[in-house]
C-alpha cells in the first residue's frame, strides 16, 4: 500500500511543459540577450590571454604570487605553468582561465551587491536563502538541460552554468561578513552621523573584506570544479580535454587535463587566500623584495644576534 | 543658566509594542511585574533631567540601571518609547533622520567604553572620521584631526593603527575623535571603565584640564561614584531605570536622598568631596592697632583660641590667646605677639588638602584671589565634617 496506488502526479510532464512550452518560446530572446555581456568579457579576456606569450604570462603571474603569497608560491607558479606548457596544454589552460575568471567576475558583480542587500534587509535575506540553498544542493546536471534549451550550446552557456554553481558562497559570505562587523563600530559610525551608504563604504565593507575574500576564494574554487561539467555543453579548455579523454577511455589525456586543472586551482587558491589574509600594513616594495632575495645581507644581523645571545 | 539638553518624562521599553507596558507602568506596576506580564524589559522609567551649557553632567548607576540607554537616547541611537529629549529645543526623539544626522554631525559627538576605534583606519583617519562623514576636504580634515590629536597628547602617533596603542592611548584617540568635529556636546559612555586604575585617574585629570579650556557640555556615564564625584558638576544617580537623586557632589554625599544612595556614599572619602568653603565660619578679625586687653576680651567673648589680625584692612597675621596672654604679662604690645606665618588656602580646596594645614592647630584662613579674608575654618570643624558619615542615613 502506498499513495501511488491512488494517485500519480505527472511532475516531469509539468516541468517539461513549463520549460518547453512556456519558458523557451517566451523568454529565449531575453535569455539570449543576457549572454551578451558574458560573451564580451570572455572574448576580450580570452583574446588577451591567448595573445600573451607563455613566458610573459608566467612571469606576470609569478610576480603576483610573489607579492601576495611569497617566494614559495612564485616558484611553484613558474614550475607548474612550465609543466603545463611542456605537456602541451597551454592554449587549453588559457581558455579555461579565461572562462573561470569571467565566471568569477560576474559572480563578484552579482554576488557582492546581493550579499550587501541580504545583510541589510531581513525580508530580502529570507527570500534569498532558500534560493541559495537550492543553487548549492541541486546537481548541476539538472539545470544543464534547460540552460542548453535557453542559451544554446557553447562556451557562454557553460559559463552561465558555472556562475549559477559558483555564486552562493560569495553572496553568503558577503552577507555574513557585513553582519558580523562589530556592533560598537556600527554604533560609533551612526553616532557620527554616517548615512547608510557611508556606513557601508567606510566601515562595513572594509571590515567585512576578509570574509568576502574568503567567499571569493570559495567561488573561484567552485568555478574551477565546474570546468569539466561545462565542457559537456560545449565549453572548451582543460575541461574538454578531460571530457574527451573520458569518452575515449584515454586515461593519459584525461589525467593531463586533470593535472592542469589542479595546478591552476592551487595557484589561484593560494593567491586569492593570501589576498584575503593580507593585513592592511605596508607591504615591502618590489625593490626591497628583490634585494632580500638576491642578497643574504638582510639575514646577517639576525644570525649574528643569535650567535651573540 | 540655560539648559543645553533637556529630557522630559522619558520611558524606554525594550520590545515590539511598548503600549501595554507603558499602561502598566502608569498603573504603578514594578519592573518585574511588567516583565512577567509582557515579557518586555523597562529600560528607562520616567526620567526628567536638565543639563546646563558647559557643565559636566554625570549619570552614575550600576549595570542595568539604564544609564547607557539614557545616553544613547540623547543622540538618537535609541529612540525613547515616550517622552522628549530636547537639544537646543529640537526634539531628538521625534525629528527626521536627516535632522538627526545633522545633529550628530555638528552638535553631538560620542566616546565609547570600548573605544570603538576603526581597526582598518590609522589613528589620524579615525580622528578625522566625523569630519569625513561631514564632507570636509582631505587636507583640512587631516590638519584638524592632527590638532585634536595634539590636544590629547598623541600628536606623534597619527600614522599608527589603533591596535598598536595601549588602552589609555586608544581612549585618547577616542576622545580626540570626539573633539575633532568640534561638537557642542560630548557624550561619554563609561569612557574610562576599561582602563587601569592609575591610567583612569590620569585621564580624569586630563579631561578636567581639557574641559577648563573647552567648556563643552559633557554627559558622562559611569558606574564608579568616585569618578562621578571627581568629574561631575551635577550628578544624577540612576537605579532600575529611574533617577533617584540629582545634585552636586556635596549634596549627594552630604544629603543622600535615600538608603540606596547612602549605601553608595558610605565608603566615599568625604575629605575629597567637601570643599573648605562648606565648613567655613564668617571671618573673625581684630585690627593691629587694638590694645591687648580688648583683643583678649574679644577672644574670650567668642570662645576662639586665635583670631586673625588686619593691618589697614589687609590680612596681616594671626594672634593666639596664649601668645596674647603672655604678651600682656610681659607688658609687650599686641604687635609682638602676632604670628605673620599662618595657614591659609582657597575656599575651593578640598578638606583633604586641609589636613596638613590643620596640624598647626590654628584656624585656617580662606582667602579669595585678591588675598581678602572671606572665611575661617577651625581645625576641629574639619574632623567633625569627616566624622558625620552616615549620620543622615
Amino acid at each position: 500500500m502506498s499513495p501511488s496506488d491512488f494517485l500519480t502526479l505527472p511532475f516531469d510532464d509539468w516541468v517539461n511543459s513549463l520549460v518547453r512550452d512556456w519558458l523557451v518560446p517566451n523568454f529565449r530572446p531575453f535569455f539570449r540577450s543576457m549572454q551578451w555581456p558574458v560573451t564580451q568579457v570572455l572574448n576580450g579576456l580570452s583574446a588577451f590571454l591567448n595573445a600573451t606569450p607563455m613566458l610573459v604570462f608566467t612571469l606576470a603571474l609569478a610576480l603576483v604570487a610573489w607579492r601576495t603569497a611569497g617566494k614559495g608560491l612564485a616558484l611553484f607558479t613558474i614550475v607548474a605553468l612550465s609543466f603545463i606548457d611542456v605537456i602541451g596544454l597551454w592554449p587549453e589552460t588559457m581558455t579555461t582561465l579565461a572562462m573561470v575568471v569571467t565566471a568569477v567576475l560576474f559572480c563578484v558583480v552579482l554576488g557582492i551587491p546581493l550579499g550587501v542587500l541580504a545583510a541589510r534587509t531581513e525580508v530580502f535575506r529570507a527570500i534569498l536563502r532558500p534560493i541559495l540553498d537550492i543553487m548549492q544542493t541541486i546537481p548541476s546536471f539538472v539545470y544543464l538541460v534547460p540552460i542548453v534549451m535557453l542559451f544554446g550550446v557553447g562556451v557562454v552557456p557553460g559559463i552561465i552554468a558555472t556562475i549559477i554553481f559558483a555564486l552562493p558562497p560569495i553572496i553568503r559570505l558577503t552577507d555574513l561578513g557585513i553582519r558580523t562587523v562589530r556592533e560598537d563600530l556600527i554604533e560609533a559610525a551612526m553616532a557620527f552621523g554616517a548615512t547608510p551608504w557611508q556606513m557601508l563604504v567606510e566601515v562595513q565593507f572594509p571590515l567585512a573584506l576578509r570574509t568576502i575574500m574568503a567567499g571569493l576564494n570559495q567561488t573561484l574554487m567552485l568555478a574551477l570544479s565546474m570546468v569539466v561539467i561545462a565542457a559537456m555543453i560545449g565549453a572548451g579548455g582543460l575541461g574538454l580535454t578531460v571530457f574527451t579523454g573520458l569518452g575515449r577511455l584515454d586515461v593519459g589525456n584525461a589525467t593531463a587535463g586533470g593535472v592542469g586543472i589542479v595546478l591552476l586551482a592551487i595557484i589561484l587558491d593560494r593567491i586569492s587566500q593570501a589576498l584575503g589574509e593580507r593585513r592592511m600594513v605596508q607591504v615591502p616594495s618590489l625593490l626591497e623584495t628583490m634585494r632580500s632575495l638576491f642578497s643574504l645581507r638582510g639575514q646577517k644581523p639576525a644570525a649574528e644576534a643569535k650567535r651573540a645571545g | 543658566m540655560k539648559s543645553k539638553i533637556a529630557g522630559n518624562n522619558i520611558y524606554k521599553i525594550f520590545g515590539e509594542d511598548p503600549s501595554l507596558a507603558l499602561d502598566l507602568l502608569a498603573a504603578g506596576k514594578s519592573k518585574d511585574e511588567i516583565y512577567e506580564v509582557t515579557g518586555q524589559a523597562v529600560g528607562v522609567h520616567n526620567v526628567t533631567f536638565r543639563v546646563a551649557e558647559g557643565e559636566i553632567f554625570v549619570v552614575m548607576g550600576l549595570s542595568g540601571s539604564g544609564k547607557s540607554t539614557l545616553v544613547r537616547m540623547i543622540n538618537g541611537l535609541i529612540k525613547p518609547s515616550s517622552g522628549e529629549i530636547l537639544i537646543d529645543g529640537i526634539d531628538v526623539a521625534s525629528c527626521s533622520d536627516e535632522e538627526l544626522r545633522t545633529i550628530r554631525r555638528e552638535k553631538v559627538a560620542m566616546v565609547f567604553q570600548h573605544f570603538a576605534l576603526f581597526p582598518h583606519k590609522t589613528v589620524v583617519e579615525n580622528v578625522a572620521f566625523g569630519l569625513k562623514i561631514r564632507g570636509v576636504k582631505a587636507a583640512e580634515r587631516r590638519e584638524r584631526a592632527q590638532s585634536a590629536l595634539e590636544q590629547v597628547g598623541l600628536g606623534a602617533r597619527g600614522d599608527s593603527y589603533p591596535d598598536e596603542l595601549s588602552g589609555g592611548m586608544q581612549q585618547r584617540v577616542g576622545l580626540a575623535r570626539g573633539l575633532a568635529s568640534e561638537p557642542e556636546i560630548l557624550l561619554m559612555d563609561e569612557p574610562f571603565s576599561a582602563l587601569d586604575p592609575l591610567i583612569r585617574s590620569d585621564m580624569q585629570q586630563e579631561l578636567l584640564e581639557l574641559q577648563r579650556t573647552l567648556k563643552k557640555t559633557i554627559v558622562f556615564i559611569t558606574h564608579d561614584l568616585n569618578e562621578a564625584l571627581t568629574l561631575g558638576n551635577t550628578i544624577a544617580i540612576m537605579r532600575n531605570g529611574a533617577i533617584v537623586q540629582t545634585g552636586n557632589a556635596e549634596e549627594i554625599v552630604g544629603n543622600p536622598a535615600n538608603a540606596y544612595v547612602a549605601a553608595f556614599t558610605r565608603d566615599i572619602d568625604r575629605s575629597l568631596v567637601f570643599k573648605a568653603g562648606s565648613i567655613a565660619r564668617p571671618p573673625d578679625t581684630i585690627d593691629l592697632g587694638t590694645d591687648i586687653q580688648s583683643a583678649l576680651a574679644h577672644m574670650e567673648e567668642t570662645g576662639a583660641d586665635a583670631v586673625h589680625v588686619l593691618k589697614g584692612g589687609k590680612l596681616a597675621g594671626i594672634i593666639t590667646y596664649k601668645a596674647a596672654n603672655a604678651a600682656l604679662r610681659e607688658g609687650r604690645a599686641l604687635k609682638s605677639a602676632v604670628l605673620e606665618e599662618f595657614p591659609s588656602t582657597s575656599p575651593q580646596s578640598r578638606l583633604y588638602d586641609l589636613y596638613l594645614l590643620a596640624e598647626a592647630g590654628l584656624p585656617i584662613a580662606l582667602t579669595d584671589d585678591a588675598g581678602e579674608l572671606i572665611g575661617v575654618v577651625r581645625p576641629q570643624d574639619v574632623f567633625q565634617q569627616l566624622a558625620v558619615r552616615g549620620a543622615s542615613a
